[in-house]
Formats: C-alpha cells, structure tokens, sequence
C-alpha cells in the first residue's frame, strides 16, 4: 500500500486490487475515526478526507496497522436485471475498440453478471466490475457535455449506469429505463455496493 | 422572492460522509463567506443561506428579519437607501432588500437569522448542481421559510474581513497525487492560467498553454477532493469546487490548499489565475 499526498487535508491510499481497494475502505469506515470526513474507495485507491488541519502523517500511519478483512462479496442473492436497449452512441466505437461486431458486444456485456464495487461520479452511479474482460475499453478522449440519463456505457475494467444527465466520458452502449437514484425511496440507490447485475437486451 | 438574478441557490455546510452511496458534500463553494454571514446574524449549526452568483436577487421580508450579506460585494440597498458589506441589516416586514452587481467577487451570500428551512435532503438544504439533490434553484415569485430564531444573539455589527479581489489570484497548492503524470512539472506554476466562462459551481475551468502529460495511459478512477486539479486530455485544467463528483478519470496533478479553495470560488471569468507551490 502507497499512501500519496492528495492536499492538505486528505491521503490517497494506493493499493493493488480493487478488492484490496473494497476492503480497506471498508476497515478505514470501521475504525471511525474521529478527524475521517469521508472514505471514497475506487479502482486501485481509497480516498481519506479529514477535517482542515488534520495530522496526515498519524493518519497515514493509522490507516497503514488497521486490520483488513476480505471483501464481501453478496453473491448468494439473484442478481438485479437492467433492460437495457443497445442503442448507444458509443456501440460501433466500443466494436472498433475491441475487435468484436456489434452483436457480440451485447451479448458480452449481457452474458456475464456484473457486481457493484462502489457507487461513486453521481449519487447511484454503480461501478460494476466483473463482466466480460473483452469489454475494457479506454474512456472518450473528449467528455461528453451532457450524458442523458439512463446510459449505459463502459470505461477501463467497468460498466456503469447514469442515474441523471451529467458530464461525461464513458463510451456509452445503450439506455435503461431503470430508475437508478430517487431520494424518496429508501435507500435512494437502486444499487448498493456487493449487490450483482444481469443487463438484459430489450428493443424499447 | 422578487428577482433571483443569473442564479440563486440555497447552500449550507453540505452533506459530509455520504461517498458511500454517492453523494458528494456540495454546500456553500466559499464556505467561509457562508460561515460569516451566519455568525453575524449569530445562527448556531450554520443556517442555510442564499448564494446569489453575480448579484441580481430582490426579496422582500413578510415580517421583521435580522440579515447579513458577505462574500462578494454586491452593492445593496433597502428600499433604496445603501447598505453595508459584512454587516448586521435589519429588514423591516414589507421592506425590499436589492442586489446589485459586485465589482469583484462572484459569490454574494444572503444570511438570515433563524436560516431557511425548506425540506432538508440526506440532512442538507444545499443545492448540489451536479447530482440535482437538494432543492431546486430559487425562482422569482417563491416564498423562503424562515426558522426561529437562535438563542444566542448577535455579538457584532460588522466584520472586517478581506474583499474578493479584483486582480490576479494566487492560490497555494500541493504537488500530487498524480504530478508525475506531468511532462513538465514546474509547468502548472509556470503558467498564468484564465478563468473560463464554462466554470460553475463544478470546477473552475482554467485556459492557458496546455500541460503536456508525460504519457497517455489510462488512470483508474480515483476519489478527488475539493480543491483538485484534474487533468483533462485537452491538457487546460479544472480545479474542483463544492460540487465534483466523487471521483474522476483523469489525474489530478495538484490540490489547492483547503484555506485556499473559498477564494477560487470567487474567481471571475476572465481573472487570471496562478499557482504557488506550498
């Protein structure tokens, strides 16, 4: 584990594997920590932010003897299904990108269940890691201004789902109709870290 | 709520600790604006506040309210008599309070004892503009709550607090976590950056000669800060404010000092903008 200087009042833990990532961040929430603001775990990193005026080197040093268990992983429950129709802007790009026809890319990304490693870029935003490796595929090199909600799109090792119309660089695939966030409905999040997704083709 | 201006929002100190399920802290983009206005009107907990971007706003109060205006300078009258900066007002029921544009500054904040208490959100009145949770942004003809007010009383009339400024801003900023991405390193201090007119409460878009990246290669997503700046392929970078997202794709070279941050907030389109390493 690397711990990098992210500014005066956050460290930026580096570590090997997303699970490692998971699991840390999962034991950095644990330990409660009373300067810790927030824990944001992602790909290879987990993102501690502390009050204003923090000491980083103790809590560098506390992150780095705190026990770390394995991830948990929900794999028992019947996955979550997303209709999605495979429409997206992205599709022949992404068939470029990866040597397959347009065809085999939705059955690659439907065929393979997804699992939700974290929520993150918008309020129930999941990053599904676990599907088909031949899907990875490098971020647009210019982001989109607006991604209209519903998306479905694919970056690095994950697939993700846009809850709203944001700003956005992921090459997109296709829409679902599936109401990811709603803050009236508890939780807010369709999704929650653990749980597993089945994408399923529609035409409408 | 008579005339909102180019935009009106309420904010207070946001939603901390709520990555989990997504949800950045958004709030007040200069908190200690923000911070000030209530503790002249002298609101315990930090009440939510109206953030007027470039002036504009006209309200007038349905009963006696204790007011204070801090951030950017709008030029503000009465019922057209002129009124002080960073100073207790009080505005009489019927009275009409009106904005004009600041000289400097972006960010004005409308405090006001007792805070308005529209519904919270995941225990938060802020407007995030990125994710759309909180309440949406203020429209003429709307109606602002306003809660009882606090036991403690005001302490002092005015503040003496430094104006956004008019000129070249200097922010102080940390090297990393991703600074070895540059090809370049002394480049993002070297340069005297431009203030956008494509920032919002987002990120502060920088032009200028574009970083060169050392290389190309695909960085996971990380978790960014407020205060990050992130690095977009263009190579013209964005320094995060209240509302980033969680987390991002491209890497983030540097982080403005947290103390720094407020006075990015109010950084004009058009203002330059320099880095000191710090």
């Amino acid at each position: 584990m690397r711990a990098l200087t992210c500014g005066d009042a956050a460290v930026l833990f580096e570590v090997e594997t997303l699970d490692e990532a998971v699991a840390l961040a999962a034991a950095v929430r644990a330990a409660e920590l009373p300067v810790v603001v927030d824990v944001v775990p992602a790909a290879r990193t987990v993102l501690v932010v502390t009050d204003p005026g923090a000491d980083l080197g103790a809590l560098r040093h506390t992150v780095s003897e705190l026990p770390v268990a394995e991830a948990a992983v929900t794999a028992d429950a019947d996955p979550v299904e997303i209709h999605v129709v495979y429409d997206g802007p992205d599709l022949d790009e992404v068939a470029s990108l990866t040597g397959l026809g347009v065809d085999e890319v939705v059955a690659a990304h439907t065929a393979t269940p997804w699992r939700v490693a974290f929520a993150g870029f918008a309020p129930g935003f999941p990053y599904l890691v676990g599907g088909d490796p031949r899907l990875q595929v490098p971020r647009r090199d210019e982001p989109r201004t607006s991604v209209p909600a519903g998306s479905v799109g694919l970056a690095g090792q994950f697939s993700g789902i846009y809850p709203r119309a944001t700003p956005g660089g992921w090459q997109l695939l296709g829409r679902t109709a599936a109401t990811l966030w709603d803050t009236d409905r508890h939780p807010p999040a369709l999704l929650a870290p653990g749980d597993r997704v089945r994408f399923v083709r529609v035409d409408r | 709520m008579l005339a909102t201006g180019p935009r009106a929002l309420l904010q207070d100190g946001g939603r901390p600790g709520l990555a989990s399920i997504g949800v950045g802290r958004s709030g007040a983009a200069d908190r200690g604006a923000w911070a000030l206005g209530n503790r002249l009107v002298a609101n315990d907990g930090g009440g939510a506040s109206v953030e007027v971007l470039l002036g504009g706003l006209r309200v007038r109060a349905e009963r006696d309210v204790l007011v204070a205006l801090t951030g950017a300078p709008a030029p503000a009258t009465i019922d057209g008599r002129p009124m002080g900066h960073n100073t207790l007002l009080p505005l009489p029921a019927g009275a009409e309070l009106a904005l004009g544009t600041p000289d400097r500054g972006l960010r004005t904040y409308l405090a006001v004892r007792g805070g308005i208490v529209v519904d919270e959100v995941l225990g938060s009145r802020s407007t995030d503009t990125l994710s759309g949770i909180g309440p949406p942004p203020l429209e003429a003809g709307a109606t602002l709550p306003v809660g009882p007010s606090p036991r403690a009383f005001p302490l002092v009339d005015v503040a003496p607090v430094a104006l956004p400024s008019d000129g070249p801003v200097t922010l102080r900023v940390v090297a990393g976590p991703r600074d070895d991405r540059l090809a370049d390193a002394g480049a993002l201090v070297a340069t005297t950056w431009t203030a956008s007119d494509r920032s919002d409460r987002v990120g502060l878009r920088l032009t200028g000669e574009p970083l060169r990246r050392r290389d190309d290669a695909e960085l996971p997503s990380e978790g960014v800060v407020r205060g990050a700046i992130q690095l977009p392929p263009g190579g013209e970078p964005v320094l995060f404010l209240a509302d980033h997202p969680l987390t991002g794709g491209y890497p983030v070279v540097g982080v403005v000092r947290d103390a720094d941050v407020d006075r990015a907030a109010q950084v004009r389109p058009g203002q330059s903008v320099r880095f000191r390493l710090a």
